[in-house]
């Protein structure tokens, strides 16, 4: 029992990195309908801005997650203004090729600037473990739970209680009804890559913090994951990315800790199969068929 | 003899009943139309019978070599092999496509080569192409599209388009035609044109064809008999005459007060 | 008979036994030394790929991110034998056939499921396959997990270019056949192709069975001809390097697959010093041919000596 609690703390911080970077694909999913492939880069380079800021500008831990979102809010923008905007009307295959070539160029570019090699990031604040009982809990837990929990309680007011949040769920139903309605469809499509982004640039921090090494590499898979989360979830829908992140980590953890952690990988791809073989629209989602 | 025998057939999306309690008769050569306000259930009610949606309820029952089957539920392309085709409201060619693949794609299931066969090329394959290609070359013949075999359907004007969809529909050699408002969109001069093809291969192919349109003087000229839906229910049924005389018809078309 | 010796097939046939010669005196006269020659035996290979992967992508429209994965049971299947069954060109076609059959068992349950799903949903469940596929040889005793088998040379390039001229054919031969024309009015519209009789479900299988059958053929020279094999040598990202070349050629061409994959290697090749900023050039040049060229080379054209006579008859009737 014990070990089970202690493997469920494990999971959900790493849930925790999954949810919020799947945020971010289920948002400009739901609204441009791109799988955006470097959505796990964006990550990576939130790491690196994070390390950036610690270790070159010797700056503190909120700082550096700030400093880190706007960064990826911005590099996210540009991405979009430059490689997808001139897409809107490709086919989506066309998109997904187009992010496949963006994720190619932002890892090589960070290998090329950064160096290939794995980077330390430092301890950016004394670590502790207290014990509840038998169960061991990191201060690095705790400030991930916090840091997410405080990132999706904003998202979701940003969301459902402002006029841009109102502008961006009327786009991800009808785009073209937007328009029409007024709704400047390019800039909510910016907004949305802006904040998708500065939750793939805190996640890339808060994972700097918890593993302390970074590699140029570091986004390809957990980006893959933090899909999967999203389609678990019901792709475009906000809570269900949520739910699939904690549930993707929570599952990755159990299987390490109880099976082999070379089979973890494995586990987390037929739970991808199964879902969209028995409920493609995800957890939270609704079938629809195409009109004849 | 009936060919097609429809009873008690309902389809419910969600709460809607976008077909309900459906009932028809459809006699072996007839020329048969459908009308009814938008949104009265005609496309569902086609889609029902060709196989692109499963019935809620009731049955649909095909006369396949003089015994009634039931094929609803049952996937479009067996329906299909039954003897039946159909074109569509919206125009669904393989638009990037030939005008002669979209009427040899549809001759598939007469194809007899098989994989192996077709790869290594033998004689059978280059026979069966041969043939392949002559058919469908007298069935662009009979749509009159024959000059534009080598065109791509998709920069076909939009009649030929509608010509085309019946050649392709006619390709799968069929007993029964559905067609989706052929003459959607079309001038008078062309509607006169459909109006004369779909005589002509009525009799050539000896068809039974089912019509939804919305131009009632191609309908009250051509059809035998007429059913009329209205929010999913058959409201009337009969000959020209009796639905244009049919007061429920005509509350349907022009609203309760009329 | 007669229909095999048309002109046009002659012309290709000239055209595929004159590259050989070509290359073959190149070769023994050294003008292309080993390092080219290995060049020239990842350019058949990656054809060999690009081909297969363009059957299910290009010609019946079914969006897979998987293919490493069927190149991995390829490359297992002829690395096993060729270490414990028999080496030599015997082995290598031992484990050919091995891999094949294996190939399409997998494809089968890979298919059944997953076709049913749409464009990027079909992707991203085909990349899971793959990456399963992967996993699984991974953890088995007989591929020696993460460390991989060190095998003998046992492919020359003679063998992967008659491979490759077979693959060729019988991907072309299927796609201008009745089943191709079914497979590609699946990519058109699935819903009017059930509605003409095509059974949609039947023919994304096939087509894929047999585009990854095809994948293991390639997956087989490769282990042959490479000395060593590794599973980290089959994620996605090689899939992802596959589906870059039928898209820069053209998806459902053909003859695009194959400039493009000479090109490619070519540029591989010329930017080999430089590794990092290859990659930056490959990922820009990604985006600039998706914004400015989203069909490729040849868009879904084939290079066609039939087109080519015409012209030239037609040049030849204005000057008489």
């Amino acid at each position: 029992m014990t070990q089970f609690l202690q493997q469920m703390i494990n999971g959900l911080s790493l849930g925790s990195i999954y949810a919020l970077v799947a945020l971010g694909y289920t948002m400009v999913y739901g609204i441009i309908k791109l799988i955006n492939f470097a959505h796990g880069d964006i990550y990576m380079l939130g790491a690196y801005i994070g390390f950036i800021v610690t270790t070159k500008l010797g700056l503190g831990f909120v700082p550096a997650l700030l400093i880190s979102m706007v960064g990826c809010a911005i590099i996210g923008m540009t991405i979009e203004r430059i490689a997808y905007k001139p897409l809107r009307h490709a086919t989506r295959i066309t998109a997904l090729i187009t992010a496949i070539g963006v994720s190619y160029f932002l890892e090589a570019g960070t290998q090329r600037v950064m160096g290939a090699g794995v980077q330390t990031f430092p301890n950016v604040f004394v670590n502790e473990t207290i014990m509840l009982g038998n169960v061991r809990i990191s201060t690095q837990q705790i400030v991930i739970f916090v840091v997410t929990i405080t990132l999706m309680v904003a998202l979701q007011f940003l969301v459902n209680k402002t006029k841009i949040g109102r502008a961006m769920r009327a786009v991800s139903v009808d785009g073209d009804a937007a328009r029409l309605m007024g709704v400047n469809v390019n800039a909510v499509i910016s907004f949305t890559f802006a904040i998708g982004s500065a939750l793939a640039g805190a996640a890339g921090v808060l994972v700097g913090v918890y593993y302390n090494s970074i590699n140029p590499l570091m986004g390809m898979l957990p980006g893959i994951k933090a899909f999967i989360a999203a389609v678990f979830g019901g792709i475009g829908i906000i809570p269900g990315a949520m739910l699939g992140g904690f549930f993707i980590g929570i599952v990755e953890t159990m299987v390490a800790g109880y099976g082999s952690s070379l089979w973890k990988d494995a586990v987390v791809y037929i739970i991808l199969i199964l879902i969209l073989i028995i409920k493609p629209a995800g957890l939270l989602g609704k079938n629809t068929k195409e009109k004849v | 003899m009936s060919v097609l025998k429809v009873s008690g057939l309902t389809k419910n999306f969600g709460g809607l009943s976008a077909v309900s309690n459906v009932n028809m008769e459809i006699e072996q050569g007839e020329l048969i139309g459908l009308i009814g306000p938008n949104g009265a259930g005609k496309t569902t009610l086609f889609n029902l019978l060709t196989g692109v949606y499963d019935p809620s309820e009731g049955t649909i029952e095909l006369n396949v070599d003089g015994k009634m089957t039931s094929i609803g539920g049952k996937k479009p392309y067996v329906i299909s092999r039954l003897g039946v085709s159909r074109t569509f409201q919206n125009i669904r060619l393989f638009k990037e496509l030939t005008v002669l693949d979209n009427v040899r794609i549809a001759m598939h299931q007469s194809v007899k080569t098989g994989v192996i066969a077709s790869i290594l090329r033998l004689p059978c394959y280059y026979k069966e192409e041969e043939e392949i290609k002559k058919r469908a070359m007298d069935l662009l013949k009979t749509v009159n599209l024959d000059e534009h075999a080598m065109d791509l359907a998709k920069n076909l004007p939009y009649g030929k388009q509608r010509r085309l969809e019946i050649a392709r529909a006619l390709a799968t050699d069929p007993k029964i035609l559905f067609l989706d408002e052929p003459a959607a969109g079309m001038n008078p001069q062309e509607t006169a044109e459909l109006t004369q093809l779909i005589h002509d291969i009525k009799d050539r192919f000896h068809l039974t064809i089912i019509l939804i349109e919305h131009d009632m003087s191609l309908v009250m000229s051509i059809c035998e008999r007429i059913y009329v839906l209205d929010y999913g229910r058959l409201i009337a049924r009969g000959n020209p005459e009796q639905i244009k005389t049919n007061k429920r018809v005509i509350e349907a078309y022009l609203g309760e007060d009329a | 008979m007669k229909n095999w010796f048309k002109r046009t097939n002659l012309l290709w046939l000239a055209l595929i036994v004159s590259t050989y010669v070509i290359l073959n005196v190149l070769i023994s006269t050294g003008i292309i030394n080993n390092v080219y020659q290995t060049v020239l035996l990842t350019i058949g290979i990656n054809i060999i790929l690009a081909i297969s992967l363009n059957l299910i992508i290009g010609i019946t429209g079914q969006f897979s991110l998987g293919h490493a994965g069927f190149m991995i049971i390829g490359a297992y299947s002829c690395g096993v034998v060729l270490k414990l069954v028999a080496g030599g060109t015997i082995g290598v076609l031992l484990g050919m056939l091995i891999g094949m059959a294996i190939s399409a068992a997998v494809a089968l349950v890979v298919a059944i499921p997953t076709l049913r799903l749409r464009g990027d949903y079909l992707a991203i469940a085909t990349l899971g396959f793959g990456e399963i596929i992967r996993i699984v040889v991974l953890n088995m005793e007989v591929t020696n997990g993460a460390a991989g088998l060190i095998l003998p040379k046992a492919v020359s390039w003679h063998m992967v270019y008659w491979a490759m001229v077979i693959c060729t054919l019988v991907i072309v031969n299927f796609g201008i056949s009745a089943h191709g024309r079914a497979c590609i009015s699946v990519r058109e519209d699935e819903i009017a192709a059930e509605a003409m009789g095509i059974n949609t479900t039947q023919y994304k299988i096939l087509a894929f069975v047999i585009g990854a059958m095809i994948a293991s053929v390639a997956g087989a020279l490769y282990a042959g001809a490479f000395y060593v094999i590794k599973p980290e040598m089959f994620t996605y990202s090689k899939s992802i390097d596959i589906l870059v070349l039928v898209v820069f050629g053209g998806m459902g061409s053909i003859t695009g697959s194959f400039i493009s994959t000479v090109l490619v290697s070519l540029l591989n090749t010329a930017l080999q010093q430089f590794s990092s900023v290859r990659m930056i050039v490959y990922g820009l040049a990604l985006v600039v041919i998706m914004v400015f060229r989203p069909s490729g080379l040849l868009g879904r054209k084939e290079f066609s000596f039939d087109a080519l006579l015409k012209k030239f008859d037609k040049k030849k009737g204005a000057a008489s």
